[in-house]
């Protein structure tokens, strides 16, 4: 049976058909989860997709945090099942405490729409358990406020325990050690600012993302404690 | 019960970057303002709170910021609490 990947839609979100389309290329079954659903329908995994969840009112993610859906996704994670969230998901899991620090405005002031190139720090984790640590992938970002940001503390905790995910090789929004993405302490709960949804096809411009979404997809296959446990290897 | 009014006020902490403040700090020489400095640029939210006493209608605000209203990562916040007249 094809794992099943939630994919989470609040008022507002616009990413969610990219993330169905490359779930489904990729052999998995797409459920799209509402902001009302209080169920996650037992999916495998889920991702949050990007867009502008309730407006981005107050501030990114502030509002889509106490979706009731979020309660079910905090046990979802507490459990140790994988969850991605892509850019203004990355916002939202910050802004829940899923994951530790905060999204602010590009240094600079720009709204960024390009492409790229990450390298991928660590493969413990649902976002990159099929890419090589050094990889480097090429894949768009899209964002305003997507300059990541954190305390003395929490940098150190993820340089330490290696929990930074994927970094800019050129850091485009002034983001605290080039981080483009991280995950928890459990290292189930991934966020990334950059889009892997919008480049798994080369017509796309780069297929590069393709290994990302081919990791949320394996992480959906062996489960919570099997994903963070095989990614540790 | 009394009424109150909240005023708040969110700024970035010190030693958060704000992109905003730097800009209109970078921005206000050209119109020949030289003498200015440290500017940040924040958000104010005014509310209506009702609640038996200042304390308690303090605490409550004091909540809400904590819970929603900044993102204490990078935001401070300061309330400035008022009674209703009448």
């Amino acid at each position: 049976m094809a794992p099943r990947v939630g994919v989470v839609v609040f008022p507002g979100t616009n990413c969610e058909l990219d993330a169905i389309y490359a779930l489904e290329y990729f052999g998995a079954e797409a459920v799209t989860l509402f902001h009302a659903d209080e169920s996650i329908q037992g999916v495998d995994a889920v991702i949050l997709p990007g867009g502008f969840a309730h407006g981005d009112y107050l501030r990114t993610g502030a509002i889509a945090q106490f979706s009731p859906v979020m309660e079910s996704l905090g046990r979802f994670a507490q459990d140790g099942g994988p969850v991605v969230g892509i850019c203004n998901g990355f916002q939202i899991l910050c802004e829940s405490g899923l994951l530790p620090g905060a999204l602010q405005k590009n240094a600079g002031l720009k709204f960024l729409c390009k492409s790229v190139t990450l390298r991928v720090e660590t493969t413990a984790t649902p976002l990159t358990n099929q890419a090589r640590v050094g990889e480097l992938l090429e894949i768009p970002i899209n964002h305003f406020e997507g300059n990541y940001t954190c305390s003395a503390e929490t940098l150190a905790a993820l340089r330490d325990e290696d929990r930074v995910v994927v970094r800019y090789l050129e850091n485009p929004n002034g983001s605290i050690d080039s981080i483009a993405g991280i995950c928890n302490e459990a290292r189930n709960v991934v966020g990334l600012m950059p889009h892997p949804e919008r480049a798994i096809e080369s017509v796309l411009g780069s297929s590069d993302g393709a290994v990302m979404l081919q990791s949320i997809v394996a992480s959906a296959v062996s489960g919570p404690t099997a994903a963070s446990a095989a990614g540790r290897s | 019960m009394a009424r109150y009014e909240a005023r708040i006020e969110i700024t970035h902490l010190p030693g958060i970057l704000d992109p905003q403040g730097v800009t209109v700090e970078r921005a206000l020489p050209s119109l020949g303002y030289t003498n200015v400095t440290r500017v940040r640029v924040g958000k104010s939210i005014r509310l209506e709170v009702t609640a038996p006493d200042e304390a308690t209608a303090r605490s409550q605000v004091v909540e809400m910021c904590e819970r929603l209203l900044a993102n204490t990562v990078i935001e401070a916040f300061e309330i400035h609490l008022a009674e209703f007249a009448g």
